[in-house]
């Protein structure tokens, strides 16, 4: 953990009284410019399939917002984010298919007809109907689950690998479950054939655009929000536990509940993910949810610097966008390419892209190198 | 700490964009409105036009689907070859749907909107099916499906050239009847297929005096059989009705067999294994038991011989050919009978040309029943002889009629 440069920790440490003019202005400045590329730029200059496909990769820049909190700078291996970001996609969908059978004046979502046991909506899809609590849903649950595991596993101290191995067994279970309850969740299809988003028809391209520039909106909100917690004193306060837990402890703050909020904060983001995953891919599946998506949510926050926000949000886009692209030219060898990136990412730059500036200004001037990172 | 009021800033910059932004994209449609766009406009301008080939190229369903990519394949150079269709060469596209059900939507959208096909061909699992139909249905484009499924399922823009329930799991508990074999016990993977099928299988046994003496599941992938093969040997049943899928069946064979159960003792009728299977699961473990499909690499006549002989010149001479791979590689001939019968590439001519169709295909005539858009195709029950190849013991004598959703059946009634 100790090679990573956080920037928050250059921002105060290097800044100094002649550079205070760019350095108050580099953050906002940068802010301001994702806005405009994301709601001006690329809405122009990306067709409405690649706009779509925009919107999908940003679903997983959210949850990379997450996993830059809790494992860039909470230290918290979180392999489970497949398990938040489907609780908030099935709290979403079920709304949206039971607003589907509505309008064609069904009472049971068209799966359940074909492999249900009966006429009679199950108790617990019933208060989805609703569209302010399904809604409400979509966040809270995720971080209901994820504070009532954080509170048993943090207090104990569980940590490091025995931690991730937890997360991933969850995701596993939540998506074998979801597989065997086929008459209640639609088994292994999962909830697909998605018609309408809250009275809009989604098949209507002028609807998908506004899905786009709610996600869009979305990202920038939580990472605004995120960079706020990354500069608070909560924020030196969880790199502080992720650095030395012991030491933190001695100084009087219990840690246990430092990784909750972080943890639980990061559900949130993943629920809220996956609740906009629904209308703008139209599906959601157990093969969304077990191990394997779980560990690509990471990945993406991995090879673009899991520290730092942008790192790790355009990690997450630019992963799912070379595996799109690589995948369309070479339908054949596309994953053996995806594997060789990174290969390359993680081995030749542990900090991720996003220290990509780092490494290279230290090659430049090697007498700095024994500063400020050691 | 100067960042709060920087970054308060930065966001009130980032909210006034969204609010330009949000008031530049007006509303569209509301639900139930008739958003009766077009479609794509499949390209069928220039010399050649363009097919897609969707299939998993990577992935757990990799090891089946590509088969089933080269029986695709096959048959559109044969085409090709034979002067096209329409007067034009058709130009393959190959997506890979990498097993994953998104991804295959992702790329159905791709090859609709992007390379303009003029039809698809491809999935392999429900699932995959169930994430691209609303694809082709919203974009009013064609897709060809070439597995044997549950049934249940009737879309518009979609030709199901394989079997549904009624052309393979009916027959196969017809047969089991005749033969006997009343006391079922159903081994199934933990996914859509087995799930429904089992159900329906319970419906008839129900129906026909058969009994159902047990049901189990086990996650797709799983080799850990021992307790199911216990409970199956403990239960007193006459035959084992098996829907396992993919490498799940070589542990559970493997399993069957040092249980000492055997194809004589407690025969097993697979509807999932078929020649490809045979050969990875090992003959030893196999031969002797049963299968239910529509067409065997030992199916006899004319048109098999050329097909077999064609595939193993294109593929490799120790490479077998099976049902999915066959009504793949008829799918597009009888696309190609329906485009000509139409005189048009448009998919509404071409749907509607669609009845009536006949190909002469390596598993005999086939017919295409326009109403549900499925094919009429002869049930066939084999027995995994000691090479490795299947030898059909009993056929229907005749192409059964589709019936997706077994309305000709009193005992599904309560199905759907």
């Amino acid at each position: 953990m100790t090679t990573t440069t956080s920037p928050a920790k250059t921002t105060t440490s290097v800044a100094q009284p002649s550079a205070s003019l760019l350095e108050r202005f580099r953050v906002p400045g940068a802010f301001f410019l994702g806005a405009v590329l994301l709601l001006g730029i690329a809405p122009i200059v990306l067709s409405d399939f690649r706009l779509n496909l925009l919107a999908k990769y940003l679903c997983y820049a959210i949850v990379a917002v997450g996993v830059s909190l809790a494992w860039g700078r909470g230290g918290l291996m979180v392999l489970g984010q497949g398990v938040f970001f489907g609780l908030g996609g099935y709290a979403m969908a079920m709304h949206l298919k039971l607003a589907d059978a509505a309008a064609t004046g069904q009472t049971l979502p068209d799966f359940m007809q074909l492999y249900g046991t009966g006429d009679v909506l199950p108790w617990w899809w019933k208060p989805f109907a609703n569209p302010a609590f399904a809604l409400a849903m979509t966040v809270l649950l995720p971080m209901a689950v994820a504070a009532l595991l954080g509170f048993f596993v943090f207090r104990r101290r569980v940590k490091g690998a025995y931690f991730a191995i937890l997360s991933q067994a969850l995701a596993a279970a939540l998506a074998i479950w979801l597989v065997g309850q086929q008459a209640t969740t639609g088994g292994t299809n999962g909830l697909t054939d998605i018609q309408g988003f809250f009275g809009y028809d989604l098949n209507d391209p002028v609807n998908q655009r506004t899905v786009y520039f709610i996600i869009a909106a979305v990202l920038l909100l939580l990472m605004a929000a995120a960079r706020q917690l990354f500069v608070s004193r909560y924020g030196e306060l969880l790199i502080a536990v992720r650095d030395s837990e012991e030491r933190v402890r001695f100084l009087g703050y219990n840690p246990a509940n430092v990784k909750l909020v972080a943890y639980v904060v990061a559900a949130g983001m993943a629920g809220l993910a996956g609740a906009l995953f629904v209308p703008a891919v139209g599906i959601i599946s157990p093969a969304l949810i077990g191990i394997v998506p779980s560990i690509g949510f990471v990945i993406g926050a991995a090879v673009g610097g899991r520290a730092s926000l942008v790192g790790a949000v355009l990690g997450a886009v630019a992963v799912a966008w070379t595996q799109s692209t690589l995948s369309d030219a070479y339908p054949a060898a596309w994953t053996y390419l995806q594997g060789l990136l990174f290969v390359v990412a993680v081995g030749f730059l542990p900090g991720g892209l996003a220290s990509l500036v780092t490494v290279l200004r230290k090659r430049r001037i090697p007498t700095r190198t024994t500063g400020e990172t050691a | 700490m100067s960042g709060l009021n920087i970054s308060r800033r930065g966001l009130l910059a980032g909210v006034s964009a969204l609010g330009a932004s949000a008031a530049l994209s007006a509303c569209g449609a509301k639900t139930g409105s008739d958003t009766s766009s077009a479609g794509a406009q499949a390209d069928t301008s220039g010399d050649t036009v363009k097919v897609g080939l969707l299939n998993s190229l990577s992935g757990t369903m990799a090891i089946s689907e590509v088969t089933v990519h080269n029986a695709l394949l096959l048959a559109v150079k044969e085409i090709n070859a034979a002067g096209g269709v329409l007067g034009k060469k058709l130009k393959p596209i190959s997506q890979d749907g990498a097993s994953d059900w998104p991804t295959f939507a992702e790329k159905a959208q791709t090859l609709i909107t992007d390379d303009k096909v003029v039809a698809t061909f491809g999935c392999w699992t429900s699932a995959s099916r169930k994430a691209v139909k609303p694809v082709f249905e919203r974009n009013k484009s064609l897709l060809f499906y070439p597995v044997q499924y549950e049934g249940l399922e009737q879309s518009p823009y979609i030709f199901y050239v394989g079997a549904t329930t009624n052309q393979q799991i009916v027959p196969a508990l017809d047969y089991l009847k005749k033969q006997g074999l009343t006391k079922l016990y159903l081994v199934g993977s933990d996914y859509v297929f087995p799930r429904t099928a089992n159900k329906e299988i319970t419906a008839y046994a129900k129906a026909n005096g058969m009994e159902v003496l047990g049901e189990d599941y086990a996650p797709l992938g799983s080799t850990e059989f021992s307790t199911i093969v216990n409970k199956v040997k403990d239960s007193g049943a006459d035959a084992v009705f098996n829907t396992l899928n993919g490498d799940s069946n070589v542990a559970f064979f493997k399993e069957y067999k040092s249980a000492g159960l055997t194809a004589k003792s407690l025969p097993v009728l697979s509807v999932s294994i078929a020649e490809e299977e045979v050969k990875s699961i090992g003959t030893q473990y196999l031969e002797g038991q049963l299968t239910a499909w529509n067409y065997y690499q030992t199916t006899p006549g004319a048109a098999n011989e050329k097909f077999v002989k064609a595939y193993q010149a294109a593929y490799g001479k120790d490479k077998p050919t099976s049902d999915p791979m066959e009504a793949a590689y008829i799918s597009v001939y009888l696309w190609k009978a329906m485009v000509e019968k139409a005189g048009s590439f448009d998919v509404a001519k071409v749907k509607a040309a669609s009845d009536g169709i006949t190909f002469d295909a390596p598993e005999g005539k086939v017919t295409v029943d326009g109403a549900t858009q499925h094919v009429h195709k002869t049930a066939r029950i084999g027995k995994v002889r000691s090479d490795g190849l299947i030898e059909e013991v009993w056929n229907s004598g005749k192409p059964v009629k589709p019936d997706p959703y077994l309305k000709g059946y009193d005992w599904a009634s309560g199905l759907s």
